[in-house]
């Protein structure tokens, strides 16, 4: 039984965190429910190890533990990549608003200098 | 405000407040037909300040955008005020103002023109490693425009309407992307391109960027620039004008 804390309480903390953040409308739906469905397979591994062995078995994995590693690594590659995504989409946002604001502000001091004759 | 010009010199320029005086004063004195707009991209010197007081109109970004980022703002301003052609110079002063209005006239058969180098007018000499950088570059790009150009990263160019019209929208922002890529992207987009030899000051502040290390760093990017470039979707004929560009009396 010892065994199966650590993964237990990791699972459940993850849960716990990712729930508190999206009460507090800290995180997007689309990021928490990622984490939501990780926490939900290590908990699910954590309290039923015989499901992890049975899913190694039936995609041709000999050790188990293989399995979780290599979906752990390709969980986070899948995630740098939606986050570098999301980085570049950003700057692009912001350098738009950054140039209309320089445009902006040189449009109000012309008409701060010259007010329109009304 | 009250004269209409239909020229726009775009000055990008980034800690410059040692040149960029004397680069407007020549401007206005040479080609007065011309209005002249200092980006000033988010200097911490008083490059903006400088600039005003020679006579410039001064868009002013909030943080540092580079000189795509500064030149995008500048086609933007230049299309929301109904100018018909926009001109880069640098704020260095390794532009010659003179050349500003056979830049312009090059207009009259193609898109967008570059003053270029290398191509048997004046004095300015690269050697080594970043010349072959250069000249792999030049070929390259004249391969894709199916133009003979023999200096593709020159940031001396006149752009008219159409052309202003994607960039304002497209101009790349990384390194190098400014010049090169922007190029590639007049070439998939079925603009012409055409080019007019000038003559160019060395820098005079330049760092010494023929060490061997950096020309293969430059190398690197340019190809870099080149190959997003090519794999980079592009609209297929120029663009319509952009939703919020309507033009906004002067």
């Amino acid at each position: 039984m010892n065994d199966r804390v650590l993964p237990l309480v990791s699972a459940a903390v993850t849960l716990l965190v990712m729930l508190d953040l999206l009460r507090r409308r800290r995180l997007r739906e689309k990021y928490a429910v990622l984490w939501l469905v990780v926490s939900g397979f290590v908990a699910l591994f954590a309290l039923l190890p015989g499901t992890l062995t049975a899913l190694s078995r039936a995609v041709g994995v000999k050790t188990p533990v293989n399995l979780l590693f290599f979906s752990a690594v390709l969980v986070l590659l899948v995630v740098c990549v939606q986050l570098s995504y999301e980085i570049s989409r950003l700057e692009d946002e912001t350098r738009c608003l950054a140039e209309e604001l320089g445009i902006l502000r040189l449009d109000v001091q012309d008409i701060r200098r010259a007010p329109p004759a009304l | 405000m009250s004269t209409r010009a239909s020229t726009l010199v775009i000055v990008p320029a980034f800690q410059e407040e040692g040149s960029v005086g004397l680069v407007v004063h020549a401007l206005r004195r040479v080609v007065p037909e011309a209005d002249v707009l200092v980006v000033d991209d988010g200097s911490l010197d008083d490059t903006g300040g400088v600039a005003e007081r020679a006579g410039a109109r001064v868009l002013t970004l909030p943080y540092n955008l580079g000189v795509g980022g500064a030149m995008r703002a500048g086609f933007k301003y230049a299309l929301r005020y109904g100018y018909d052609a926009a001109v880069q110079v640098d704020a260095d002063g390794q532009h010659d103002p003179e050349d500003v209005r056979r830049l312009l006239a090059g207009l009259r058969d193609s898109d967008v023109v570059i003053g270029a180098r290398f191509a048997g007018v004046g004095s300015y000499h690269v050697k080594g490693p970043r010349r072959w950088a250069m000249v792999f570059l030049a070929r390259a790009l004249s391969r894709a425009t199916g133009v003979t150009l023999t200096d593709a990263t020159s940031g001396f160019r006149a752009c008219n309407r159409r052309a202003m019209t994607l960039f304002a929208r497209y101009y790349p922002v990384e390194y190098l992307g400014d010049t090169v890529e922007a190029l590639l992207i007049v070439a998939r987009t079925n603009l012409t391109v055409s080019q007019v030899p000038v003559d160019m000051k060395e820098r005079t502040s330049g760092r010494p960027s023929a060490a061997p290390f950096q020309a293969a760093v430059y190398l690197g990017r340019a190809v870099l620039a080149l190959a997003l470039g090519l794999i980079r979707k592009w609209p297929s004929e120029g663009i319509g004008p952009l939703p919020t560009e309507q033009v906004v009396s002067r």
